[in-house]
């Protein structure tokens, strides 16, 4: 019976399994002859695919899917009658049990076969989806996915299916259980189709590690290939080949590169299901905003990151956001809002995991640190809070005082360190206690190819990754100088003053003398670095280097370039680090400490636009930025400023003048975000402790500096107007009929008003509102109807700009759904 | 029970290495050294397209170095990094049984910290070392993780 069925489904293409396998045997079968076959290679690879070869695919593959499916799921749940989302989970449980069949997994077949038969009444509509549907379903994916892992481990499968396939029944009794599926009928179209437009294969990660270092050979060869055709004869026929040859070469290990890359959405798209379910466990309403996630990092990284993030987010919901009933006593919003964010940051990823939660308590944290026995009175005393919250990655410490099924379980923040460092990452946290909590993973760009400098010291050549380099000058060029200061080297390029650290003292290699600076940007500070020579410049790929060798803290990883002599990449901060170059606070650090500020607030004192000086708090300010005239607009009733791809409002207490540029504060709490143009920043100022109450709300009060009064401004209440144009703009969908009237008519109307209006929903996206025509297709049923004459008994008429908006406005106001 | 141990001599002496450890044994080219490293690392070198972190197996066991032209190394694969254990010899791979190192032997630093076991070859007692111990950088905990 096996044989017979597992022909037919390799050749009918209605399981997942056997084109992948066919794909693995046409390969080396067809290059045998070519391939030198290596003695410790035992198995021949053109062998037929044993059954378990089969089944690893398939584990492998449902996995793979349910990672993908994780975000479909929360959106389906969010409308159960988004008939993309439930196709797609269909297609999920069809191509599961066409596969269990064929493979003898018994369990997993009838619990998709179940599910299958309940989306399947779904979709014909003979049932409607309701909660306890949605959940039934959820919990079969889930166990799906556990058995799988099971299987995968070799482990017995224990516990019963019975009880998760009952719930899936109509009516719910546990007598209408499915009966067992008949194999013959497992092989639909639908499924079938939707895996031939498919032109992806999975490889091991060995066998790209293979294709990788092949290249490097092929490239060391080309090398040495044209130094032995230079230094002969000049045909001009053989150079044409050999420029043909570099050619194709750098083509390929570009492609073979960029195989290793995966967008990070590989990481994000679990991430809505599991603030959902944590949420969901602890009483809590969560808005979730990714962003980011087309960011692309090696496969490999994606997987180390996985594990850490997962905590991290856990973390957010669990400590981090408070109960429904604290936040409306903290007077937030009741949903606690978490972003979570990827972006590309010179050699680095960055990812952000940011909620606007109850921060960290510091003076708790330190009294536990001391309870423990970790630290001591006395030497708790003598830190800084920037040093105590440092505490929170001390393994034994949690900041929560009761253990959460969620978190709190002895793996801690120490653990997610470890694993980050070990990646040659590292974390960070930005606390504003009471306000939130953001923590920045940091990981290198390792194993992709990066754009180098190439320095040389003495005989020595080291890379330095360009982006961090922001420009190069000869020591001899006019405008630069170098001066002894005490101890230290200070350089003065073009009158700017830079510390400046020998590259040769600082490795203690015997080095020429200093020819050229690179000026190095680091996130503290920047510095110039003295090198004997700037030599070329070179793509390279990256790889971590041996923990002895990164231990030094000198290098960020090790290379082999074309010359084929191993080179070290330097990385810009340790440099510094190890060499104890100490930079002017950055903002950023400031507004850090400005939470923990013990004596006075600390605040930025600024020339505003009307000529009068004014303060801001310093914890408010996210950054001081100059911006372009052209990026500001008045728009949708007020002015606005575009940047990082967003929209915020812009407050302007003045005329700007007519300047190309100016100056913004970028006031956020972490969530909602406002640009202030000011005229000028003056200085950092710490605030007396008394300040006269103001009585005009954007006063919060008044100081006394040098004799002189001056305004604080309430940032609280600039955020407060800031209104509808937070950050995260509500989403609205518009359920057109296809016209496309929604598209060209409403669309820039709700935009301007700070909506944010998508015609299909992506993966993980849940509406705030959802507008329909009434004679436009079926919708969720609060949805905004629109009619299209005056007067319609059903809804608004879709010209009323007022009544629309305003009907919009409390959609999203009381969260609907 | 029978295991295939390759002999070398390190620091004078005969030295047995698991056969499992070994990934190659090479004459490494040109060995570019690592500025700030440990005195044990003695640099990097490439074998083929592949970087390999080069050690000093005499500084490692806390005995002099090994001269600056040693070029003759043991490849082995710890933690996903190739390293080069540089030797000054190397003799042939056989089987050994593996013996406990008896308690009556008094090592002591670096031969202390890498011995797991004694072989005997031909009556003559050859310690054998584990290459992972030699490492700089690798813990004692990843080593018993792996």
């Amino acid at each position: 019976m096996t044989k017979a069925r597992r022909g037919k489904a390799a050749s009918s293409d209605g399981c997942f399994a056997p084109p992948a396998a066919l794909a693995l045997q046409a390969g080396p079968a067809a290059s045998r002859s070519v391939i030198p076959l290596n003695p410790f290679f035992t198995r021949a690879p053109y062998a037929p695919l044993a059954m378990d070869e089969l089944l690893q695919e398939f584990i492998a593959e449902t996995r793979e899917t349910l990672q993908a499916l994780a975000g479909e799921i929360v959106a389906w749940e969010a409308d159960p009658a988004d008939r993309a989302r439930l196709d797609a989970i269909f297609r999920f449980v069809h191509t599961v049990k066409g596969s269990c069949g064929f493979l003898d997994l018994p369990r997993l077949e009838r619990l998709s076969h179940a599910a299958e038969d309940a989306l399947g009444a779904v979709r014909d509509g003979s049932r409607t989806p309701h909660t306890g549907l949605v959940n039934a379903v959820l919990a079969v994916v889930d166990r799906i996915g556990e058995l799988t892992e099971m299987i995968d481990a070799g482990q017995p499968l224990d516990g019963s299916d019975d009880l998760l396939i009952a719930a899936l029944a109509e009516d719910a009794t546990p007598g209408s259980v499915a009966p067992m599926v008949d194999p013959t009928s497992q092989t639909a179209p639908t499924s079938g189709a939707a895996r031939a437009n498919s032109r992806s294969v999975r490889l091991h990660v060995d066998l790209l590690d293979r294709m990788m270092s092949g290249m490097s050979d092929m490239v060391l060869a080309r090398n040495e290939l044209a130094r032995t055709l230079r230094s002969g004869t000049h045909d001009p026929r053989t150079e044409a080949a050999l420029e043909r040859l570099s050619a194709t070469v750098a083509d390929m290990r570009d492609a073979v590169t960029r195989t290793r890359m995966q967008k990070v959405e590989a990481l994000f798209s679990a991430v809505p299901r599991m603030v959902r379910d944590t949420a969901a466990e602890l009483g809590k309403t969560v808005t979730l905003t990714v962003d980011g996630a087309d960011v692309e990092l090696d496969r490999e990284m994606i997987e180390l990151i996985r594990d850490p993030l997962v905590h991290i987010i856990r973390n957010s919901v669990d400590h981090g956001i408070e109960t429904p009933a604290e936040r409306r006593a903290a007077r937030k919003r009741e949903a606690g809002q978490l972003l979570v964010s990827a972006r590309q940051s010179g050699n680095q990823i960055v990812i952000e995991v940011t909620d606007d939660g109850r921060g960290i308590d510091v003076a708790r944290l330190g009294a536990k640190a001391v309870a423990a026995g970790l630290r001591g009175e006395a030497e708790l005393a003598g830190m800084s809070d920037t040093q105590r919250l440092q505490l929170i990655f001390e393994p034994g410490l949690s900041s929560r005082d009761t253990v959460t099924a969620t978190s709190g379980r002895g793996v801690g923040m120490d653990v997610v360190r470890t694993n980050i460092e070990q990646l040659g990452g590292r974390v960070q946290l930005l606390n504003r206690p009471g306000r939130g909590l953001t923590i920045a993973i940091y990981v290198p760009l390792t194993l992709s190819i990066l754009s180098t400098i190439v320095v040389g010291v003495g005989a020595e050549r080291f890379a330095l990754p360009r982006q961090a380099v922001e420009e190069i000058v000869t020591t001899t060029s006019v405008g630069v100088r170098l001066d002894q200061v005490g101890d230290a080297t200070l350089a003065t390029v073009r009158g700017r003053r830079l510390p400046l650290i020998s590259l040769a003292d600082l490795l203690r290699v015997p080095g020429g003398a200093a020819g050229a600076l690179a000026i190095i940007a680091t996130r503290d500070g920047d510095y110039a670095l003295a090198v004997d020579s700037v030599l070329d410049t070179e793509e390279l790929v990256v790889k971590p280097a041996a923990p002895a060798v990164m231990a030094t803290g000198f290098y960020a990883g090790q290379t082999l370039p074309d010359s084929g002599r191993p080179m070290l990449l330097l990385d810009g901060a340790g440099l510094a680090l190890a060499a104890g170059v100490r930079f002017g606070r950055a903002l950023l650090r400031e507004e850090h400490e400005a939470d923990q500020a013990e004596p006075g607030m600390t605040a930025l004192l600024f020339e505003g636009l009307d000529g009068r000086r004014r303060l801001m708090a310093l914890a408010a300010i996210d950054r001081v930025e100059t911006v372009g005239r052209d990026a500001v607009r008045f728009s949708g009733g007020r002015l606005r400023l575009a940047i990082d791809g967003r929209i915020i409002p812009l407050v302007a207490a003045g005329d700007a003048g007519d300047t190309p540029r100016m100056i913004v504060l970028r006031v956020s709490d972490g969530v909602t975000e406002v640009a202030y143009a000011i005229a000028d920043p003056l200085e950092i100022v710490t605030l007396p402790p008394e300040l006269a109450q103001g009585d005009r709300d954007e006063v919060a009060g008044v100081a006394l500096l040098n004799g002189e009064q001056v305004e604080l401004l309430d940032a609280h209440a600039l955020l407060a107007a800031a209104g509808a144009g937070t950050v995260e703009r509500p989403l609205c969908l518009l359920a057109g009929d296809g016209s496309g009237w929604m598209e060209t008519f409403l669309k820039p109307t709700l935009e301007g008003a700070g909506y944010r209006c998508v015609s299909r929903l992506a993966a993980g996206e849940t509406p705030s509102v959802t507008l329909a025509l009434d004679d436009g297709p079926e919708t969720s049923p609060d949805a905004v109807k629109l009619t299209r004459d005056q007067g319609g008994p059903h809804g608004i008429y879709r010209y009323d700009r007022a009544a629309l908006l305003a009907a919009v406005a409390s959609r999203v106001a009381r969260g609907g759904r | 029970m029978m295991e295939l141990f390759l002999i070398a001599h390190v620091a004078g002496r005969a030295i047995a290495i698991d056969g499992a450890q070994v990934d190659s044994v090479v004459d490494l080219g040109e060995v570019v050294p690592v500025p700030g490293a440990e005195r044990a690392v003695r640099g990097l070198a490439a074998l083929r397209s592949r970087v390999v972190t080069v050690i000093d197996t005499g500084v490692a066991l806390g005995k002099s170095p090994m001269p600056a032209d040693a070029r003759r190394a043991v490849i082995t694969r710890i933690d996903g990094h190739h390293y080069a254990l540089l030797v000054d010899a190397l003799e042939d791979v056989a089987p050994f049984v593996r013996q406990p190192v008896e308690g009556g032997i008094a090592l002591t630093g670096g031969w202390a910290e890498a011995a797991v076991g004694l072989v005997e070859r031909e009556g003559e007692p050859v310690l054998a070392l584990d290459l992972a111990r030699l490492v700089p950088g690798v813990t004692t905990s990843e080593i018993l993780a792996a």
